[in-house]
């Protein structure tokens, strides 16, 4: 054809738009760190990974994801444990030359980094703190971030890129963020935005383990952890299209436990409101969300073991018992 | 019954050529003479000798007939013929030979058994006969319980049938067929066909073709009606129509406007179609007032993939100079919706042209005459006047937003928040390996010591090592190919697919049979008459001989025990419960009834 039809030969199948969510819970790396200081002379010197190591995997990883493509766009979101934020946008820099060269990329990634962190610190230390909300990082809020981010990128341009979400996690889940997470979760399903989850902890992630099933992406716990870029560039790094013809990694099970509302306790049965299907892990006379007032105690229904049915509707709950 | 004899081919097994000759089929005899007088298969068998009937599918590769005998040992009489009428007339003929034998030998059997003789004698007319007959034949599964249980004399043919009296009802409401309704294919699938050599361009019109058409283009409808059979023949009114279809699929607009100035009956299919015009514009005064779609605009799905069409019709201008109708792709897609919902009304044959032309002319009328109702105008003006807002009454439309509705919030969040930090105080500080009770400043620094330490040393070269990378590869290889083949994951699987075809039939088979007869064995009860009595000893029989079988099963030694097992167990268990429950009841009676020794009197 001519000139003017020449920008519709983008496919958008080649292009992605990766969000990649950081673990920057500062409570995680450094007793991770005291552990493998503790027995850093016995045998295991592979579980567990220093956040500077951290770094080395991952900066290499941003740039090769936009060395796979020249339309593809990364942004990188700090997840802590008061706040979150963006620390890196690759469509920010734009054309400038400084914008292009590597180390400034790097440089520009560490010094946001260290802006978040000590942002991070005096929201902790505020007025109306919370003492230790706990340890957990704050996965629900960098998953709307991510979110949020990429309605803007669809709804600012009639191309879009193929959109995908890649979460670093390293602190256990948070039993208290379990609706929020479950909701922007339903929401990148509806939109079709896969979260590929790569877990760095002890402990697998019931929630980023449903995330990913339920969204489609790749969940994986890497054994090697000295090994991560391998991992994240022979995994993770694969766009959406390539997945057809590739077979990733498929995660034995997957732990559908919910939280419940009232002790944000992860459980195995419990009970649901009939009729706004909050999840109780005992009986309560009145349902705390709706308020609705039981006169009969039994008219909490009560769910168990329904595991590994397909997700028919957009909110569920399904209690599953491991064994 | 007289006797029929057909051309037909003789095999032993499917796929062996055959012995050509006569098949005779007599009342209650079959004989085959082959041609070849040498040839020693002549054979004459006995019907009481075969046990049932199998044939392949109309329109199958070969038309087959396979007259079983005994099922235990296997074998039977496989004729080949040569079309399948034939094949029909000999498969209706054993059918009906077959269910006259079986009834028989079931109504001799009850005679004896029963001394109830309403209930075995009851006189079947012949359709209710055909009707079982036809049931069975159609359904191989219950024509395999029938043999196993009243042939086998455990039931008897009314107690067999009585449970199914819904399967043989609803055969009678099945012969009101569904009507097919149009296609949901688009006319515009109808391609004209090039020979690539010349320039001939054939489109092909069948009857349903020709119906669709008037039923979507009511002006070629109309037209059809006045120049047909009057001004034109049938075949150059076709050819006038396809010929201006070629002209606007083409887009060849000015050809279309000289071609419509000659030829003024060829303009009218170029033309703005007036009557579907007419139509729409009613459609839209109906429209209900209360809806808006601009409410849903934001609901949007165009920016995921495979939503939206590729041609939506914006880009199309339309030339507005000459009066040929540009039908868009969004016009013609909604017409042809409407036509297919609206279903097909005729129930005449779709052969001759004219009367299709005419019959629909008159479905229209009354459907419009249907339409004018006054009923419908004034509810919808009722409607109307009900949405239209009058200003002044109505309440300040200035919500912000709807608030979320919590009943009391600070129960909600407070009292939980407390609970969440209790519950997080036991579970967090046990926390396996972890620890975490470390100073907030502590944590935060080792945070902002790393980032630095990245600052200052710069990124390791190189990032990756071969070694570790080697390690990690091999790992999620192996990882990979252990998960691929991971057996139970595939939820479309069923275990029975796994085991060999033999012992799937076989527990299939038992487990028709013990639902057939359990169902029997819990309805029986309680035992109020000497008959259920007998009943229910001959079902115990039954019963425990299908237990044995089971259990032969589930010992038998094979790869696929286990899973044998689990399906069998609750079969086991099923039969278990019932026995009990009869061994029970014996158990009572024999006590109330005391020294009286054969039980049951009534």
């Amino acid at each position: 054809m001519n000139a003017a039809s020449a920008p519709s030969k983008l496919y958008s199948d080649d292009v992605s738009l990766i969000v990649v969510l950081l673990d920057a819970n500062p409570f995680f790396w450094a007793s991770s760190a005291a552990a493998a200081g503790d027995s850093a002379s016995s045998h295991h010197p592979t579980t567990t990974l220093p956040f500077s190591k951290l770094l080395n995997h991952v900066i290499p990883l941003l740039n090769s994801l936009l060395l796979l493509n020249q339309f593809n766009q990364v942004v990188l979101v700090a997840t802590g444990v008061n706040s979150c934020g963006y620390i890196y946008d690759s469509g920010d820099g734009g054309g400038g030359s400084a914008g292009g060269s590597v180390p400034a990329i790097c440089s520009e990634i560490l010094r946001r980094l260290e802006e978040f962190v000590v942002k991070d610190r005096l929201q902790g230390k505020g007025p109306d703190k919370v003492v230790a909300t706990g340890v957990s990082s704050l996965l629900s809020g960098s998953l709307s971030l991510a979110l949020c981010y990429i309605q803007r990128v669809f709804r600012s341009r009639a191309r879009h890129p193929q959109p995908r979400i890649l979460c670093l996690q390293g602190s256990p889940d948070g039993p208290e963020q379990y609706v929020a997470v479950m909701n922007a979760i339903f929401s990148a399903q509806r939109s079709m935005i896969p979260i590929d989850s790569c877990v760095m902890g002890v402990q697998h992630s019931a929630f980023l383990q449903q995330a990913s099933y339920i969204t489609g992406g790749v969940y994986l716990k890497p054994q090697q952890l000295d090994g991560l870029f391998q991992y994240l560039s022979a995994v993770f790094a694969t766009d959406l299209q390539s997945r057809n013809f590739l077979q990733l990694p498929k995660p034995a099970g997957v732990d559908f436990r919910a939280s419940c509302f009232c002790h944000k306790k992860t459980i195995d049965m419990g009970y649901v409101c009939s009729v706004c299907l909050s999840i109780f892990c005992k009986h309560h006379k009145k349902c705390s969300t709706c308020g609705l007032v039981l006169i009969y105690a039994n008219k909490f229904h009560s769910y168990s073991n329904s595991k590994r049915k397909p997700f028919k509707y957009d909110f569920c709950f399904f209690f599953y018992k491991p064994h | 019954m007289a006797a029929i004899s057909k051309v037909a081919k003789y095999k032993t097994t499917v796929k062996e050529p055959g012995i050509p000759g006569v098949l005779k089929m007599m009342e209650d005899v079959f004989t085959f003479t082959p041609h070849d007088p040498r040839s020693a298969m002549k054979l004459r068998v006995d019907f009481r000798n075969i046990k049932g009937h199998k044939f392949s599918k109309d329109g199958s590769k070969q038309a087959l007939l396979n007259l079983t005998q005994d099922s235990e040992k296997g074998g039977g009489y496989i004729f080949e013929f040569s079309n399948f009428t034939e094949r029909n007339d000999c498969r209706d003929f054993v059918g009906k030979v077959l269910g006259k034998f079986q009834a028989l030998v079931s109504k001799q059997n009850d005679q004896p058994a029963s001394e109830k003789s309403a209930v075995s004698l009851e006189q079947l007319s012949t359709i209710e006969m055909e009707r079982r007959m036809k049931l069975l034949r159609e359904d191989s599964e219950l024509q395999k319980l029938h043999k196993e249980l009243v042939i086998g004399n455990v039931l008897t043919e009314s107690e067999f049938w009585a449970t199914r009296k819904n399967l043989l009802d609803d055969d009678s409401d099945r012969t009101l067929k569904q009507r097919t309704g149009f296609k949901s294919a688009m006319l515009a699938d109808i391609r004209p066909s090039t020979d690539g050599r010349t320039n001939k361009v054939t489109f092909s019109l069948t009857p349903e073709i020709i119906h669709q058409i008037f039923a979507e283009k009511p002006a070629v409808h109309r037209a059809f009606l006045n120049f047909v059979p009057s001004k034109m023949t049938e075949k150059d009114f076709w050819t006038k129509y396809c010929r201006a279809e070629y002209l606007h699929r083409t887009k060849n607009s000015v050809a279309a406007a000289a071609e419509a100035a000659e030829d003024e009956e060829l303009a009218v299919f170029l033309k703005h179609d007036d009557i579907l015009a007419d139509e729409a514009r009613r459609k839209i005064r109906r429209v209900d007032p209360t809806l808006d779609m601009e409410a849903d605009l934001g609901d949007d799905y165009i920016h995921l993939p495979d939503h939206g069409i590729l041609r939506d019709g914006s880009k199309e201008t339309a030339d507005s100079e000459n009066d040929l109708a540009r039908r868009t792709l969004a016009q013609d897609v909604n017409r042809h919706a409407a036509v297919v919902l609206e279903g097909r009304a005729l129930d005449i044959e779709l052969g001759d042209t004219r009367a299709v032309a005419e019959a629909l002319a008159r479905s229209k009328q009354e459907s419009s005459a249907d339409t004018l109702d006054e009923n419908s105008n004034l509810e919808r003006q009722e409607r109307v006047s009900r949405m239209t807002e009058i200003e002044d009454l109505q309440a300040p439309h200035s919500l912000p937003y709807a608030p979320l509705c919590i009943k009391d919030p600070r129960e909600y969040f407070d009292s939980q928040q407390v609970n969440a930090l209790k519950a997080l105080g036991s579970t967090g500080a046990g926390s396996k390996t972890i620890d975490y009770n470390l100073n907030t400043e502590e944590a935060y620094s080792y945070l902002m010591h790393q980032i630095s330490e990245v600052k200052a040393q710069g990124l390791h070269n190189p990032i990756v090592q071969s070694e570790v990378a080697c390690k990690v590869l091999s790992g999620l290889t192996q990882q990979i190919s252990s998960t691929r083949y991971h057996l139970g994951k595939n939820p479309q699987e069923s275990v029975l697919d796994r085991l060999p075809e033999r012992t799937k039939d076989e527990i299939m088979l038992h487990w028709t049979s013990i639902q057939e007869l359990l169902r029997h064995f819990w309805s029986s009860y309680p035992i109020t008459t000497s008959y259920l009595y007998n009943k229910v000893l001959r079902l115990k029989s039954a019963m425990t001989d299908i237990y044995q079988k089971l259990k032969a099963i589930k010992d038998v030694q094979s790869d696929f025990r286990h899973q044998i097992s689990l399906l069998v167990q609750p079969m086991l268990q099923a039969l278990d419960a019932a026995f009990a429950h009869y061994d029970a009841e014996e158990h009572k009676h024999s006590k109330k009834n005391g020294a009286k020794p054969n039980g049951f009197v009534q």
